[in-house]
């Protein structure tokens, strides 16, 4: 099969994917396609069937499929090419992009790629719960896939583990169709979920939330029995005489989510230790030019509509890339101080405003973010409350950056 | 039933289904029971999935012979049943001058049970040969290799079946009596009648062998636990990375490559008595990241996939819990049983050796006509990641299922979990198609493939949603539906 020459390949046609094919589509960059692995597009999107989608895009609550469905709509009448059971299954720095799919081979090469891959769930195995290794035991997303777009129900006594929004929102879904769920348990002392799911499905539910507690034991050789849950103390480590048994036929996780970033790392795109996604300037360009990413794929997001307006600046950039065939250098480092996780971007050029995203590594009350260059205060925000579930976002302007020197994200 | 078999093997392990193959080169009604719903559900496929050399064991023991043996045909094997194999080599390694007393040891003991190539390298070659292994020296043995047990188990299991044998699963043994020439063999489904009856029970064996009428018995469990690493940290390894073993003999925890490029950290080794105690446990996993670091450097949290258990079934003296060596015996007071008791490591590399003389004690009784139709080749799924580009498309061109990606982590193409699906042997356990395919054993762990996995055996198989099983008997993934 011939090569197919684009001007912009996107990898995955979730929410940050489509925002992007659709914002470079407006800004006249036209000759591009997506490319979904699934049936459809949408992504993650498709199984939450849950409202609160688009409050800050759309100024309305929507459901997962009807956010995404607003992209969709735009896709078509745009006529924007994409190509569903498409998997992508190499990138190459010169930007070649290999396909699987039942049309063959399918070899693309394109002007830049754009990387929406979006993320996938931390396992049982990757945070090592010891115990028997029954059927019944689900990360919250597939809990979620089984039931919303499957039709098949996982279980009928069920404990969460992890406070994630996910393992939240499937409390409630699991309970509204008749299942009984006893407790969402969290190793931290502070929930990893948005306070108003921990509202809307746990108090409204009268589902209990136990902090500084994790699972000890799974019970259950054939199908899960139970499990035994223990409090842990400051190190996380638990505490011996806490044990507690509770019986379930069914463990649902929800305890993290990792950008997927095989196909970026494959490809030689450096990643950042600290959040797994790739390092990127003020365009999102990835360490190889032509090569950006936005979305759950650079940094987990606490609400689609970030992904969405990430993937629309990023668009804006990869359009002046397609048009100037470079962008400028961006050589200015922006580094975060302990108590901050991750910040995005890694570098700027200090030609134009940017935009920084970083979470809080621990609950904070009354704080305040200062960005910095050497000892000069460029820009700050005052928060009266900060928690690692939200993300903060601060727009610098191009005025507020006094030098070449590297800037520094401090909390106070 | 009133079908009378001539020969029943209790036991779908590597060993029973080897004995199947090999009895399937002659005209006779041959029947597998597995208590399981797959071969392969126990120690078989809970092991370091290492081709042996032999030099461990006690010069003349059964073990010595039939992993020398083993070894030197596995290239043939692994050709005709089409098993995924490397002969990679191994390093046994030391730090200290009793290591290498040790080592010394064990070369002289290889030497003479035959293990070819075998020599003592210094550190400089062992970062040659290994740059990620620990140790200031080693033992090489140049004919050690890995593959995969799973599929080799299958393979045997699918071959035999080809042939002729008969498979039958979730049917564990209750009781055996003989009734005049014919031993009736009660399951917890039904009871089988047969000439002759094989014990390849593995963890069950001396149980079996009660059953059979031969006391005496004693097997040991010996449980180890192992910690299933990234691809991201295979890149690293090139062979088996051994400790010297101790004053005891046996290994401790070794790093070892998988054939499809993830690493194997463990095992550790506990006695236990409840032979399904398959439970993983926070201080073994805490001492297999030390002790693995020792034989690899890479051994770090964010490669870990998942752990997992298997027991040894060591025949042990009963007061001196000393391991003694696989049994395998047809006696007179018993006539027409074939006993195989304690059959533990190096069970994978020994089992066609122990099923060619399975069938040997048997031909001591009874004259063995040969099946003209054997065929002793079995074909594999296609695996699609393992093709070139070239051979990609022309696999997509000849089928286009194999355009269709269901498992993402380790690139699984819906035309091999039908395949897989649609297994001879019958097997329509989610852990079949993982086990057969790949599918779902990638970092994620089946969480993009599962729901399209268990969508597929619905299909393909007409089953509801309560018909769906993980891996056990009883193990149903889900409750119904969520709307009728």
């Amino acid at each position: 099969m011939a090569i197919i020459k684009k001007d912009v390949v996107i990898v995955g046609g979730g929410p940050a994917g489509l925002a992007a094919a659709v914002q470079l589509w407006d800004r006249g960059i036209r000759k591009i396609v997506i490319l979904e692995r699934e049936k459809q597009l949408g992504g993650i999107l498709r199984q939450c069937i849950h409202d609160g989608f688009g409050l800050t895009r759309f100024e309305e609550s929507l459901s997962g499929p009807e956010y995404s469905q607003r992209f969709l709509d735009l896709v078509a009448e745009k006529k924007i090419e994409y190509s569903t059971e498409t998997a992508v299954i190499n990138i190459t720095p010169d930007k070649k992009v290999t396909a699987v799919s039942k049309r063959g081979l399918l070899e693309y090469e394109a002007k830049a790629v754009i990387l929406t891959m979006g993320c996938r769930e931390r396992t049982r195995g990757a945070i090592s719960i010891p115990g028997t290794r029954p059927a019944g035991i689900y990360t919250a997303g597939v809990a979620q896939c089984y039931i919303n777009l499957h039709n098949t129900m996982v279980g009928r006594e069920v404990v969460i583990l992890g406070s994630g929004d996910i393992g939240m929102i499937m409390a409630r879904r699991m309970t509204l169709e008749g299942a009984k769920v006893k407790a969402v348990f969290e190793v931290l002392p502070y929930p990893s979920g948005l306070p108003r799911n921990i509202e809307q499905c746990l108090n409204d539910y009268d589902i209990p939330l136990y902090l500084s507690h994790t699972i000890t034991n799974i019970k259950g050789r054939s199908r899960l029995e139970g499990v035994t849950v223990s409090r842990v103390d400051e190190q996380m480590k638990p505490i011996p005489g806490t044990e507690k048994g509770y019986d379930c036929d069914t463990l649902i996780l929800s305890v993290g989510l990792i950008p997927e970033n095989e196909l970026s790392s494959a490809c030689g795109v450096e990643l950042d230790s600290r959040n797994k996604g790739p390092v990127v300037d003020e365009n999102y360009q990835t360490t190889i030019e032509g090569i950006f990413a936005a979305g759950n794929v650079l940094q987990v997001h606490d609400v689609v509509d970030f992904v969405s307006l990430e993937a629309e600046d990023l668009a804006d950039s990869v359009a002046e890339y397609i048009n100037k065939g470079k962008l400028a250098a961006c050589a200015i480092q922006v580094t975060a101080d302990a108590s901050i996780g991750h910040v995005i971007p890694q570098k700027i050029s200090g030609g134009k405003d940017f935009k920084i995203s970083m979470r809080v590594r621990k609950p904070l009350r009354d704080c305040e973010i200062d960005i910095m260059q050497n000892e000069d205060l460029i820009t700050k925000v005052t928060m009266k409350k900060a928690i690692p579930a939200e993300m903060i976002q601060i727009k610098v302007k191009k005025a507020d950056i006094k030098s070449t020197d590297n800037i520094r994200v401090v909390v106070k | 039933m009133n079908q009378v078999y001539d020969v029943l093997i209790i036991g779908g392990g590597v060993v029973g289904s080897a004995i199947a193959r090999e009895f399937s080169r002659y005209k006779l009604k041959i029947a597998v029971l597995e208590k399981e719903l797959d071969v392969c559900c126990e120690t078989s496929g809970r092991n370091s999935g290492v081709l042996h050399g032999g030099f461990t064991y006690k010069p003349g023991s059964l073990r010595a012979l039939c992993s020398v043996e083993g070894n030197a045909e596995f290239d043939k094997v692994a050709e005709e049943l089409d098993v995924p194999f490397r002969r990679t080599g191994k390093v046994v390694v030391g730090f200290t001058d009793s290591d290498m007393q040790s080592l010394l040891k064990y070369k002289a003991v290889g030497e003479e049970n035959g293990v070819p190539g075998l020599e003592i390298i210094d550190k400089k070659r062992l970062e040659e040969l290994d740059p990620s292994a620990g140790g200031e020296f080693a033992m090489y043995s140049p004919t050690s290799g890995i593959l995969n047990p799973f599929i080799y188990t299958i393979a045997l299991a699918e071959n035999a079946k080809q042939n002729g044998a008969e498979f039958f699963f979730d049917n564990e043994v209750t009781g055996i009596k003989r009734v005049g020439a014919i031993y009736e063999v009660t399951t917890t489904k039904t009871v089988y009648k047969s000439r002759w009856v094989v014990n390849s029970a593995g963890l069950n064996s001396a149980k079996i062998s009660t059953m059979l009428g031969i006391d005496g018995y004693t097997i040991g469990g010996f449980k180890g636990e192992y910690i299933i690493l990234d691809k991201n940290a295979g890149r690293y390894i090139n062979m088996p990375v051994y400790p010297a073993p101790g004053p005891t003999g046996g290994f401790a925890t070794h790093a070892t490559p998988t054939v499809d490029g993830n690493v194997l950290i463990g095992p550790d080794s506990e006695l236990v008595e409840d032979f399904e105690d398959y439970t993983v446990t926070t201080p073994s996993f805490e001492d297999l990241i030390i002790d693995g670091q020792k034989m690899f450097k890479y051994v770090k949290k964010e490669y870990f996939i998942r752990g997992f258990a298997g027991i040894r079934p060591k025949r042990i003296n009963k007061e001196t819990k000393q391991a003694l060596d696989f049994v395998l015996e047809a006696r007179e007071e018993t006539p027409n049983a074939i006993n195989l008791v304690g059959i533990e490591s190096p069970g994978v590399t020994s089992a066609l050796p122990l099923a060619r003389r399975t069938v040997a004690l048997f031909r001591k009784k009874e004259k063995l006509v040969k099946n003209t139709k054997f065929n002793p080749k079995r074909k594999g799924i296609v695996s699609f990641a393992k093709q070139s580009d070239k051979g990609k498309k022309a696999l997509i061109k000849k089928d286009p299922n194999y355009g269709e990606i269901i498992c993402r982590c380790e690139t699984i193409t819906k035309a091999e979990i039908l395949q897989a699906v649609h297994n001879s042997l019958g097997v329509a356990t989610v852990t079949g198609i993982k086990n057969r395919t790949r599918a779902m054993m990638g970092r994620c762990q089946g969480g993009f493939c599962e729901t399209r996995i268990t969508e597929i055996i619905q299909r393909e198989l007409g089953k509801k949603e309560t018909e769906v099983i993980y891996s056990k008997p009883g193990s149903a993934m889900f409750t119904g539906k969520v709307r009728i």
